[in-house]
């Protein structure tokens, strides 16, 4: 069922500053797939994350990552987010005064106008992102309040996931989409990934805990640890580590694989 | 690139409008005097008493000193190095837009203010200066049918002396500060409007001041008077060509707001702002007042993102009962630039209201300061004021200051005050970056954000005008 390579990472080393991160990571990732990557904190998982969607403070030291045929290392983030990647934030970033589907709708045209493709105009835009909002139950209200100002920790990464819906991308990254969300709010956004599951895209998701993966199953499950995978197995495996932690993993301090919840 | 680097680049645009129109001009000698004076009034062929107030203006400036307590540096003018009238040689007072020289027209149209009306967006006249005079003003004949007058004021002192002698340094005496004195003795054109009572002026009026001529100064003087119940909504635009001299712009504006009238100003202001290195650019030394009668408002909205050194702070006299002061601000500095400027809220009358807001951008090397008085006087009962002046910084050698002056002599005013400072972070910069915008489309879209407030109180035509200066995309209907 697995379609063709649409990520590929060799070898790949990445330091912050002086520290270095990742150490010779490999990863190979197909269209249709979903893989979760698991790891103890530190173990760099975000800055995996960080280095797939071009963020500035890291620096790729060795390696390689080929994405649908084309190196992507050698490109801007905004050539990268053109190219169909998208990264779903742990910390959704506020911008007071730009409504949320202004900055979309802008986004998505400036994605459209880098693939040559025709802009969408407001009225067009409105009815698309509407119909996306429901699936992620958005309330249409988000769409005129400023980016992220103001949302509770569930409301972003609805939001986040109500992005990725309207940017349709081919490669989806969700760094800890799970993080802060009670029950309700975890449901929801799971059920938004498992929405946008199809045949031609695939979803990257890095997480702490199992918990997700009650909602969203992997195809692939990786555990992470000192800055490179190193155990992949199916879906078992994340219940695996739910029993044992990180502990073998070389984690000082494990952890339990249940977030505690007040 | 870094993020810093990326932003230097962004904060580094050129100036559009810097040509120079190639245009005959008939300028004065050099300097200031008495002499100069006489002929420049000579020129306009004014009645007696402006030559007289003129000169009451010119010799009381040679009392004064020029201010040094703004937050701004600046190698001081020579007064006698400024060429103080210049005008573009054509056919003496052109009676139809069709004899208005053709290469003013068309420099007039490369700055997107065409003067065939035809052309124009539908519902706006426009009062074109260039250098010292006025060149055009359309759509007189429709405003005048509503009794309006909307001219030149070099027209305004010839036909309607009576109404000019009437206000004509009632809001900012000649005495008022240095250069609203200077401007006084000096003053070559400008804008004039008389909006009769309970009239509502049908169409967004207008002017457009060019500086083309090096070594000139431009000194216009602008005075709007809406009688009882009358609204109008006014606009300045304002550019001028790339010159490595420094150009001193000092323009007074007055307006009258007669009981329950409402005035709207707003600017968009885009002087040369200077190169990178803070070479040339035009000294903006601007006094802008107005006085607001019983029940009557006057609002000031400006977009400042032009000039090498601002010094301007519009104010409104709330001297009636009731009445209300607004005013809403974006300034930009960036290089070198340099802007103080702020508002004077004072309130006399009872129940009078007054809200500033006030959005400070500052990049590069800019330097930009608000500075703002309100003023309760004692018979000021229930007065109200509220301010909230917030900065934002792009790169680390920019500043930043806020000097709030608050005076209150009246038990029963409200006074508030809110300040705020912040930069655009990596962290948003790189989220718009993931989600497909550009740096530029970026740094556009959160300067955008930050100075909404202000923008939305720019008549809708205007905010494309304004969107353009500060390089921002302005939100569309969605969102």
């Amino acid at each position: 069922m697995s379609g063709a390579v649409l990520l590929e990472i060799r070898g790949l080393r990445a330091r912050v500053g002086e520290k270095e991160i990742l150490k010779g990571l490999d990863l190979t990732v197909r269209e249709g797939e979903v893989h979760a990557i698991m790891g103890p904190n530190g173990s760099g998982k975000s800055t995996l994350a960080g280095v797939l969607a071009g963020r500035d403070a890291y620096e790729v030291t060795a390696g390689s990552v080929r994405y649908a045929g084309q190196d992507l290392l050698g490109l801007a983030p905004e050539a990268r987010a053109a190219a169909g990647v998208f990264l779903g934030f742990q910390y959704p970033v506020e911008i007071p005064g730009v409504g949320n589907l202004y900055f979309l709708r802008t986004a998505l045209n400036a994605i459209r106008k880098a693939r040559g493709e025709e802009e969408l105009d407001a009225m067009d835009f409105l009815a698309f992102a509407k119909e996306k909002m429901k699936l992620v139950e958005l309330d249409p209200a988000f769409g005129s309040r400023s980016v992220n100002e103001g949302f509770s920790g569930g409301e972003k990464k609805r939001n986040e996931i109500f992005q990725m819906a309207v940017l349709e991308p081919k490669l989806a990254i969700l760094d800890e989409i799970d993080s802060g969300l009670d029950i309700d709010a975890l449901r929801v956004v799971a059920g938004g990934v498992n929405a946008l599951r199809r045949s031609d895209r695939a979803i990257v998701m890095v997480t702490h805990y199992q918990r997700l993966l009650d909602h969203v199953t992997p195809d692939v499950v990786h555990v992470m640890a000192g800055g490179r995978i190193v155990k992949t197995g199916g879906r078992d495996l994340a219940l695996e580590l739910e029993k044992t932690g990180y502990a073998w993993a070389g984690d000082k301090a494990p952890m339990p694989l249940t977030e505690a919840r007040t | 690139m870094t993020t810093a680097e990326q932003l230097k680049d962004l904060t580094e645009q050129k100036y559009r409008y810097g040509f120079v129109t190639d245009i005959e001009a008939d300028s004065i000698p050099k300097g200031l005097s008495e002499e100069i004076i006489r002929l420049i009034s000579r020129k306009k062929g004014e009645p007696q008493f402006m030559l007289d107030w003129r000169l009451k203006a010119y010799r009381h400036w040679l009392t004064m000193q020029e201010p040094d307590w703004a937050n701004v540096t600046y190698k001081r003018p020579d007064y006698q190095e400024i060429i103080y009238y210049s005008a573009p040689r054509q056919k003496k007072g052109p009676s139809s837009m069709e004899e208005v020289d053709p290469e003013l027209k068309r420099a007039f149209s490369k700055l997107g203010i065409p003067l065939e009306e035809q052309m124009r967006l539908a519902g706006i006249a426009v009062d074109a200066v260039f250098d010292s005079v006025s060149v055009a003003t359309t759509y007189k004949a429709r405003l005048a049918e509503k009794g309006i007058i909307f001219c030149s004021f070099s027209e305004a002192v010839r036909e309607h002396p009576a109404l000019v002698e009437a206000h004509l340094g009632s809001v900012v005496p000649t005495t008022d500060n240095f250069f609203a004195a200077l401007n006084s003795a000096v003053f070559s054109d400008g804008s004039f409007v008389y909006v009769p009572k309970g009239v509502r002026c049908p169409m967004e009026l207008s002017t457009y001041f060019r500086i083309n001529a090096k070594d000139t100064g431009q000194f216009e003087r602008t005075l709007i008077v809406a009688d009882e119940g009358a609204h109008v909504s006014y606009l300045e635009g304002c550019t001028a060509p790339m010159r490595d001299e420094n150009q001193l712009h000092a323009a007074v504006v007055e307006l009258v707001a007669r009981d329950g009238a409402q005035i709207k100003y707003s600017t968009v202001q885009n002087w040369y702002p200077g190169d990178a290195d803070g070479k040339g650019g035009i000294y903006n030394f601007v006094t802008k007042r107005g006085v607001a009668h019983r029940g009557a408002r006057i609002s000031w909205t400006q977009v400042e993102t032009g000039s090498a050194v601002t010094w301007k702070y519009p104010s409104v006299i709330l001297l009636g009962d009731d009445a209300v002061g607004e005013f809403y601000s974006v300034a930009l500095a960036n290089n070198r630039q340099q802007a103080d400027t702020g508002t004077k809220m004072i309130h006399v009358g009872r129940n009078t209201r007054s809200t500033i807001v006030s959005k400070g951008i500052s990049a590069g090397h800019g330097q930009n300061t608000y500075r703002g008085l309100v003023k309760v006087q004692k018979g000021a009962v229930g007065a109200r004021n509220h301010s909230q002046c917030d900065s934002l910084l792009i790169g680390d050698r920019c500043g930043a200051h806020t000097f709030p002056y608050i005076e209150v002599k009246n038990p029963t005013a409200t006074v508030e005050h809110e300040a705020t400072t912040s930069k655009i972070s990596e962290d948003q910069l790189f989220y718009c970056r993931q989600r497909g915008l550009s740096d530029e489309d970026a740094v556009s879209m959160i300067v955008n954000g930050f100075a909404k407030q202000v923008l939305k109180e720019l008549p809708m035509e205007f905010a494309v005008e304004a969107q353009k200066l500060l390089g921002l995309s302005l939100e569309g209907s969605v969102g």
